[in-house]
């Protein structure tokens, strides 16, 4: 089980990311922006960081890279892509997946431990999840408030490609609390907080950020 | 303006030159003029008059930092030190830790974000300069009164470019201070620490060595930000009457910083460099002249090649020039090409500027024409050296025979009243607000920071192996008594190691001061370095390196005398550190160290508005002493939390241990008010298991360090003697003062 962790320049997480696909059980494979080869991998994620210095909007030169070529057609074709924080955003420029993110309500860089309720357990990246599970796991990022039309809110709701709400206050204005969501195959999943910096209590705030690893293995093994 | 040339500096002796208006003294033009046998070209005044600027030559402080070596502790651990651009020590395993801390006061009070920003960038090439890959970084930040209108636009700026720049290069934020104080409503102190890691092998020194090797400069391009920032910004009193003395700023771009980084890792992965040196204060000044010097001294730049952002810059100002992002590389000529193509992959420009010779002076071209020939020495190691009068303050005397006067605390109502008044007060009260603005998770090897006494980071994943840092100042003892005050600062950040049971090992430092023009200024400085040196030798942790910033005053207004000191630790495996709290009830909570009645230059004192009485006299027998109990109770894995006392005492203590986990305490105290408040130095409150009491007796008493049961854990309240403090109206009074006042 090959794992891509794409990184771009300015990149952030990919050694992150890769710790904990490793960790899972699964094989980490580093891809570069510039290297339109995907390198056999079974899935792909965007990590989080600052890709291109978040110039223009955060994501908006990415998703113009070699790599995102292949994924976007890879994506079209079935192969899971997960997006955290940064990685969301190149998904969302890259039309994988609707709406945007724009800064935080209050306008600061939002660092914190986040509670948040997994509200899709179907998606490849969290089947080991059960559905309404809480888990805590940390939320970084100053451009996470998650906006789209309300056609496309409605949209999301109904057709259950919510995958995580925000439990609580709103930490950064995001619509409806979400977290994350998916398309509509479910097969592309975007996510503002931070799986890979929670899959050991002695660097995070607890390990059950490992469960989107976990089910991307159990995923693809099945 | 016509070029000014060697060949016309030499035909025309007697031109005017604006040396005053560059910050020269007229016996440092006169001493130029001795070293060149003429009159110096623009250019060359330009360099002289950057690289002798108080900010690069350590003119008014050399004489005194010299004691760090003189009085250095004989350590096996210093691999590289004073002297480069940041030290190096041996952690173990084969690993070297290289750590700095600097300070960007001046930039970030006229621009918050930005100057905050730039200093960020600057100590992270600083050690990525050594070879190193940075790992964390730390602030310790002081500001005006909380509540002044100024600091509302101050703080937000500084902590959003800190957290801006940080966060953008991915490295974790675990730790600092914040601080206010009246005297630093003009001058804001921004400190700024790096912490990196590397292997031995991998160590880089600043020199050019060997002629024929090509002088490479990568990284940004040059534009005319922070021109004559080194001389006009670090060296100058604000004044109001004199305004035209703001501009230049740098600007940073913390993207361009991150590629720079990883292009330069991978550059040292490959060993492709003889020698590098970041260009920071003073650019390429500074960066040819300690390079040259490094070396044999003889180097050729042609400064045309320079790669421009703006066009129009001449000579002078490309050498002076403060933009940020900028490396320059000494590379074997054969090396070249793969060099070239890292920097393509990283999307760095590249440009080879001139060569190392084996003569013995560094020569600029401009176009071909000589504009600068030099004995590079002269530039960046022979400057000015002032042994500047002193004089102990008059406040002195006066304010050290006064008794501190100060209303204490006996009933339950007032005591309750005085712990929620610390926990509130903004030198006290919760950070969250501006550290939740810093990502301290990314690179995955965060073991601790804030609110934990230090921050700690796990440098090797599978032996578990780390280090830990704390920084800390006491700039009211210092005021009081800058000798102990030095030597105080330093204990604390060694205590604040070991709480957590990592071995302290190193000590950098962040001199804050006024003007040392004032003989008043240069004795607090002159008995903060006697102090911190004696330190240092009694406590046998060698000084690594530092920063020295002068003229932290507004007019005739200094800042109170603030020696930052940051002390490096290692843990050998991280999973068995001790936590600064606990997350159970029914463990026993013991004092160990001494209580007396220190309240002068107390937060309590503070919060009366009194700064009077005699600092407590640092006891370094006793903290080692404290410091190994803690280490052999960490072994024997007896604590479930340590804690560090220090400003707001117990008070303040027990309220962070009780707010961490939402666990209470029931405390009992004789001579309750004093016992809360008094900030007696070499203090920890420790929580353990009650079967282990007699352990812990055993281990004090082999260390003859006096303890004594306090408390237990346990409940929602805080509960000293008859005093019931619910935790939910403590937690109110602590997180609530910074959203209030910022937002």
């Amino acid at each position: 089980m090959r794992v891509g962790v794409i990184t771009f320049p300015g990149t952030l997480d990919d050694r992150d990311a890769a710790r904990a696909v490793n960790r899972s059980g699964a094989q980490a494979v580093l891809l570069w922006h510039g290297d339109a080869d995907l390198k056999k991998v079974d899935a792909v994620i965007l990590p989080g960081g600052f890709s291109y210095g978040d110039y223009l909007r955060a994501g908006a030169i990415s998703r113009f890279s070699p790599v995102m070529n292949s994924v976007i057609e890879a994506a079209g074709e079935g192969m899971p892509v997960l997006g955290i924080c940064n990685g969301f955003q190149v998904l969302c420029e890259s039309h994988l997946l609707p709406g945007a993110l724009t800064r935080n309500s209050d306008l600061h860089f939002l660092c914190r431990d986040q509670e948040i309720e997994i509200t899709n357990n179907m998606t490849p990246w969290t089947t080991t999840f059960s559905l309404k599970e809480r888990i805590v796991i940390p939320l970084k990022n100053g451009e996470g408030s998650f906006q789209c039309d309300d056609k496309t809110l409605a949209q999301l709701e109904d057709e259950g490609r919510v995958v995580a709400r925000y439990v609580g206050e709103n930490p950064n204005g995001s619509r409806n609390l979400i977290a994350g969501i998916s398309n509509e195959r479910g097969n592309v999943v975007g996510l503002m907080p931070h799986p890979e910096h929670a899959i050991d209590p002695l660097t995070g705030p607890t390990a059950q950020g490992l469960g989107f690893f976990t089910s991307i293995l159990n995923s693809m093994v099945k | 303006m016509s070029l000014d040339t060697v060949a016309a500096a030499q035909s025309s002796p007697d031109t005017k030159q604006p040396f005053a208006e560059l910050g020269l003294k007229p016996d440092e033009y006169a001493r130029i003029k001795e070293i060149l046998g003429r009159r110096p070209t623009s250019s060359e005044l330009a360099m002289y008059s950057v690289m002798w600027s108080e900010h690069c030559s350590y003119k008014s402080s050399k004489v005194h930092l010299k004691q760090f070596s003189e009085k250095a502790p004989k350590s096996a651990a210093l691999l590289v030190g004073i002297g480069e651009n940041a030290g190096v020590v041996d952690v173990g395993q084969g690993y070297a830790v290289t750590f700095k801390i600097e300070s960007h006061n001046h930039p970030s009070f006229i621009e918050p974000y930005q100057g905050a920003a730039t200093g960020i960038g600057g100590i992270v090439r600083d050690i990525l300069t050594m070879g190193a890959r940075p790992i964390a970084v730390m602030d310790p930040l002081r500001f005006g009164p909380a509540d002044a209108p100024d600091t509302r636009r101050v703080l937000p700026g500084i902590v959003a470019g800190i957290g801006g720049y940080g966060n953008c290069l991915g490295l974790p934020n675990i730790g600092g201070e914040v601080v206010f104080d009246q005297t630093y409503a003009g001058n804001p102190l921004v400190n700024a620490l790096c912490v990196g890691v590397m292997k031995h092998s991998d160590i880089k020194l600043a020199k050019a060595a060997g002629a024929g090797n090509l002088v490479v400069l990568f990284g940004a391009k040059t534009g005319g930000d922070g021109i004559g920032g080194v001389s006009v910004l670090a060296s100058e009193t604000f004044d109001s009457s004199r305004s035209t003395k703001r501009p230049s700023v740098q600007v940073g771009d913390p993207f361009v910083e991150k590629l720079l980084i990883e292009c330069s890792l991978e550059i040292f992965a490959e060993d492709l460099v003889v020698g590098i040196q970041d260009l920071g204060g003073a650019g390429l000044s500074c960066a040819t002249s300690e390079l040259a010097s490094g070396g044999s001294g003889g180097m050729k730049v042609a400064l045309d090649r320079v790669p421009l952002r703006d066009p129009s810059l001449s000579p002078e100002e490309i050498l002076m020039s403060e933009s940020q992002e900028r490396m320059c590389a000494i590379v074997e000529p054969h090396k070249l090409p793969r060099f070239l193509e890292i920097c393509k992959k990283w999307d760095v420009t590249v440009t080879a500027i001139g060569e190392v010779t084996d003569g013995n002076r560094l020569e600029i071209t401009w176009n071909g024409e000589l504009i600068v020939n030099v004995p590079p020495r002269t530039v960046a190691h022979e400057g000015p050296v002032y042994n500047r009068p002193m004089a102990q303050p008059a406040y002195i005397d006066k304010v050290n025979s006064q008794k501190v006067k100060l209303s204490i605390p006996h009933t339950a109502t007032e005591i309750k009243e005085a712990v929620l008044k610390l926990a509130a007060a903004p030198n006290l009260a919760d950070k969250s607000w501006v550290t939740s603005q810093y990502d301290k998770y990314v690179q995955g090897n965060t073991i601790q920071s804030h609110p934990e006494d230090s921050g700690m980071v796990r440098i090797d994943e599978t032996t578990h192996l780390g280090v830990a840092i704390s920084t800390d100042a006491n700039a009211n003892w210092s005021y009081l008594n800058p000798y102990q005050g030095a030597k105080l600062a330093l204990a604390e950040a060694a205590r604040n190691i070991a709480t957590a049971g990592a071995r302290p090992l190193a000590v950098t430092n962040c001199l804050n001061f006024g003007s040392p023009e004032d003989p008043g200024v240069m004795w607090q400085f002159a008995e903060t370095v006697r102090g911190l040196a004696d330190g240092c030798l009694a406590m046998g942790l060698p000084v690594t390196g530092g920063n020295v910033s002068f003229y932290n005053q507004t007019g005739t207004v200094s800042i109170l005398p603030t020696p930052v000191i940051g002390v490096l630790g290692v843990i050998q495996d991280v999973r068995t550190r001790t936590p600064m709290s606990f997350d159970t009830a029914g463990l026993d909570l013991f004092l160990l160290g001494q209580t007396y009645e220190d309240l002068s230059g107390s937060e309590w004192a503070f919060l009366h508005g009194e700064r009077t009485g005699q600092a407590p006299t640092a006891d370094l027998a006793r903290e080692m002493r404290l410091i190994e109990l803690l280490l052999a109770g960490h072994a024997a894995k007896i604590f479930h939390a340590a804690h560090d006392l220090s400003q707001g005492g117990l008070s303040a203590g027990l309220t962070e241990m009780v707010l961490r986990y939402s666990v209470g305490a029931i405390i009992a105290l004789e001579n309750v008010g004093v016992a809360l408040l008094s900030e007696s130095p070499g203090r920890v409150v420790v929580a353990i298991d009650p079967k282990k009491a007699t352990n812990l007796r055993e281990l004090a008493t082999t260390h003859s360090i006096k303890v004594e049961k306090i408390g237990t854990t346990g409940g929602d309240s805080l509960t000293i003697n008859d005093c019931v403090i619910d935790l939910d109206e403590l937690r109110h009074a602590h997180i609530s003062t910074f959203p209030r006042l910022f937002g």
